[in-house]
């Protein structure tokens, strides 16, 4: 899997209220949910991130809640990946198992501005800011958790019914 | 090995493990809520899923949003309604049958040494009996409602000693916002949290699960409290039998040992909008408040009640203040009820609201304006968490919310007179 594209930016522990706030998850159509993707954050970003589709943050990237919804809104709201210095635990599964490609990789957030084009391989784990001509290398996910990602959980699941 | 590596060894059917293993392990409970169980049912249809691999490991729980205060969510709580019918499920907690999913989780289901993983953040919650458990999204639910079986990295584990006694009132939720404050809100990011120490053992499993409760404010995946005869007896009482105990082995190892001495721990308050921006309540004395919470996961339970009630009896709300108390189960509202708690706080003319996640969830019962501040026993503290992104909540223990209601500021409860 390997995304191209330029960035948008946000800082350190986005929590999942932040990102789809409590009272839209009455909604469960992945469209709905996009409207709102980090409504409680920016609310020009389903703009923003239809020029600016790799999001990049800081530390701890989607802490706080279980809910699903925060990186499907983000899915649908067009994100193609997520590259953080790093990701509270249920928010990274959850990307991995609704197929929001998602790369650790300290050092991002000093290394890329907002708007700098980016190209980001998710095997290799590596992050090229082809805006500032810069390197770096992430911590690429073990093969299965690539696989899940490319595809999603159910999507796995099901082939593996077969 | 500690106890949270034989746990997962055990379900793994492995000799031992090590951190940082990945392993897949057989799942003892799964649970989901009204805001997470419809995305898991969806799934699990996509996935093909016909029969759930155990009906009486699956548990839906109604509680983020009842009763159902929209169309919506009442659309919600059919999905899951449906699916417990058709799937004849046992364990389906109903508006009105059940209470807070943790809570109900602790008072019928989870045994120590058990695998349990639910959809919501704060299932780890568990190990304040010896189980090991945590948080996971919707599809997962999905899938080990269809296998029984999920993976899990062996987490690193801290072990945080807590050497001497909390000094009444400073209470279980003090200790935990001051361990969130000095580890920071990612301090212990894919962790597994043990607490020991003189003040654990001394602490009743209503406290222990405040503890373990909140590890993931700091970003950690499981919270553990070694059983001792405290977790046998309240086995018996609830009539969990038959169960198995898992303790350390000598040579248990952690990555990380902090130790504190709790007779220097103060009263707490963890200030907007972090949960690791915590200071002592002495030094935010004053700051006025709207409204003050008691109940929730972390604080809902009749030990908080108690608390709280001794605090407020013949007393009154401050005017101007608004005062919510929501048990954390039925079966805590009915015992509060049978105790004369609820009168207390009734003729305090705090409103007694009916057993669910409430505000803390920011669903409805009691959300806040622009400009409103809260003082709650709650567990987050976010941007816009409880209603209007400029309102501010400030979390802290039932004494302290209850001594903030009367005086209608932030206010250390050692300075009400008793």
């Amino acid at each position: 899997m390997e995304f191209r594209g330029r960035v948008i930016k946000y800082g350190d522990d986005v929590n999942t209220d932040v990102i789809i706030p409590s009272r839209y998850l009455v909604h469960t159509d992945p469209r709905e949910l996009a409207k709102y993707a980090m409504a409680g954050l920016d609310g020009e970003f389903n703009m923003k991130v239809k020029e600016r589709p790799i999001l990049v943050a800081g530390r701890n990237f989607g802490c706080g809640s279980s809910r699903e919804q925060a990186p499907v809104s983000l899915k649908h709201a067009g994100v193609k990946c997520v590259v953080a210095e790093s990701f509270a635990r249920i928010f990274y599964r959850n990307s991995v198992n609704i197929g929001l490609p998602v790369l650790e990789c300290p050092g991002v957030n000093s290394a890329v501005e907002d708007g700098d084009e980016v190209s980001v391989n998710l095997e290799r784990g590596v992050v090229n800011n082809l805006t500032k001509k810069v390197g770096l290398n992430g911590l690429p996910a073990p093969g299965f958790l690539l696989e899940i990602m490319e595809k999603g959980l159910v999507e796995y699941v099901r082939a593996k019914k077969r | 090995m500690n106890i949270t590596e034989k746990i997962l060894a055990e379900a793994s059917g492995k000799k031992s493990v090590i951190p940082g293993e990945v392993v897949e392990a057989k799942v003892d409970k799964v649970m989901a809520n009204d805001i997470t169980a419809p995305l898991a049912i969806e799934a699990f249809k996509q996935m093909g899923g016909e029969k759930v691999w155990s009906r009486e490991r699956v548990i839906i729980i109604h509680d983020h949003l009842v009763p159902a205060n929209e169309e919506k969510a009442a659309e919600l709580h059919r999905t899951c309604r449906e699916f417990a019918i058709s799937q004849e499920l046992p364990h389906f907690y109903d508006v009105g049958r059940g209470g807070v999913c943790h809570q109900v989780m602790m008072e019928n289901h989870v045994k120590p040494s058990e695998v349990i993983v639910g959809g919501d953040s704060h299932t780890c919650t568990y190990g304040a009996i010896g189980a090991f458990s945590t948080g996971i999204g919707s599809t997962e639910v999905a899938s080990v409602m269809l296998t029984g079986r999920l993976w899990f990295k062996v987490p690193r584990a801290v072990n945080i000693i807590v050497h001497g006694r909390l000094k009444p009132p400073v209470a279980p939720k003090d200790l935990i916002l001051y361990t969130i404050g000095q580890f920071g809100a990612d301090g212990a990011t894919y962790m597994s949290i043990e607490f020991s120490g003189e003040a654990v053992h001394q602490m009743s499993i209503s406290g222990r699960m405040t503890l373990c409760n909140m590890v993931v404010e700091m970003g950690g995946k499981n919270g553990v409290v070694e059983p001792d005869e405290k977790t046998a007896s309240y086995l018996k009482e609830r009539g969990l039998i038959p169960y198995r105990l898992t303790k350390n082995d000598a040579e248990a190892s952690y990555d990380k040992t902090v130790e504190y001495d709790a007779s220097s721990i103060e009263p707490m308050v963890a200030l907007p909008y972090r949960v690791d921006n915590v200071k002592p309540v002495t030094e935010v004395e004053g700051t006025p408040i709207d409204q003050a919470l008691i109940g929730s996961c972390t604080n809902g339970r009749l030990e908080d009640l108690r608390v709280a009630a001794n605090v407020l009896r013949g007393r009154k709300v401050r005017k101007g203040v608004r005062a919510l108390v929501i048990p954390a189960s039925q079966e805590v509202y009915a015992a509060a009820m049978k105790e004369g708690l609820l009168e207390t706080f009734v003729k305090a003319e705090a409103l007694v609201c009916n057993p669910a996640c409430g505000p803390c969830y920011g669903g409805h019962l009691g959300l806040l304006a622009a400009g409103e501040s809260c003082a709650a026993t709650v567990n987050r503290n976010f941007t816009g968490r409880m209603g209007s992104p400029k309102a501010k909540v400030y979390l802290a223990s039932p004494a302290t919310v209850a001594a903030s209601a009367i005086r209608g500021m932030l206010t250390d409860p050692r300075t009400l007179e008793a």
